[in-house]
């Protein structure tokens, strides 16, 4: 369905996850970490933001796991930064799908 | 009458460890894990034979249970044959078979991403999830606060356990 974020139309499933990884920008992350109750993203959240949109363009499957072990962020830095859900709000603030692992 | 309105989200699994066989130990630590991962609340308290994921000697030695395990044909096909071979549970007794059964399954979680118990418990420590021993079962086992890993939180009674765990949507789940 569509959905307008800061002054763009986009592609988003029911759950607000961006369907075309192409339509981001960083307007649009800062818009949905508002609605997810992140505030104001700062340069920690988008190396974040930035490496989920690499790995997912290599389609590389993304885990908690290997984002602690990225060198990008320790888990514990993940946790605070994006807090409660680490991985399914940093994705959907990078505009990627939902991550469908259970690790 | 319930409405899908009137659902309660979990706000906390404590989860009891009671077997310290790999196969026992996994679901208890992918199921904190994944808790934590989606902003639940999450407590491991490990008690009886649990304590073998914490004991420092052993943790990184885990095995699976292949004797009296009838549903080792699941195994199969990580030999690439198909699950509905039946795998005798007398067989589960010989020399070897419990560690290769052990390598097998180490081998297919490393290829899920899964970590072994010890980065696993350090993983959940590290996501904001808490590790408890059972106070009985240590002095059962003869086993002292430093003979455990760097990350257990603490050493609780029965009672301590359900005071830590209170508050509304907390679930407790026997492993």
């Amino acid at each position: 369905m569509k959905k307008t974020i800061a002054g763009n139309e986009i592609d988003v499933n029911e759950e607000g996850y961006l369907t075309d990884a192409s339509q981001w920008n960083e307007a649009i992350a800062a818009a949905i970490a508002s609605e997810e109750g992140i505030g104001a993203l700062t340069d920690a959240h988008m190396k974040v933001v930035r490496y989920l949109r690499e790995q997912q363009a290599k389609g590389a499957a993304l885990t908690i796991r290997s984002m602690g072990k990225s060198g990008v962020v320790t888990t514990k830095e993940l946790y605070d930064l994006f807090p409660g859900g680490p991985l399914k709000k940093s994705s959907k603030i990078a505009g990627i799908p939902k991550p469908v692992g259970c690790i | 009458m319930s409405t899908p309105d009137d659902k309660q989200p979990v706000k906390k699994m404590s989860i009891i460890v009671s077997r310290g066989s790999l196969d026992g130990i996994y679901p208890a630590l992918i199921m904190a894990n994944g808790a934590r991962m989606e902003g639940i609340e999450a407590s491991l308290f490990f008690t009886f034979f649990g304590l073998n994921a914490l004991a420092n000697k052993t943790l990184d030695h885990l095995k699976v249970a292949t004797v009296g395990n009838s549903a080792l044909n699941m195994a199969m096909p990580m030999l690439g044959l198909p699950m509905t071979i039946p795998f005798p549970t007398v067989m589960g007794a010989i020399p070897g078979v419990s560690a290769f059964a052990t390598h097998l399954m180490n081998k297919e979680m490393e290829k899920l991403d899964i970590p072994p118990v010890r980065e696993f418990l350090e993983l959940i420590s590290d996501s904001g999830g808490k590790i408890y021993a059972c106070k009985l079962a240590m002095d059962m086992f003869k086993l002292k606060k430093e003979d455990l890993m760097d990350r257990v939180d603490g050493v609780l009674t029965v009672g301590q356990f359900y005071e830590e765990s209170a508050g509304v949507g907390t679930h407790i789940l026997f492993t």
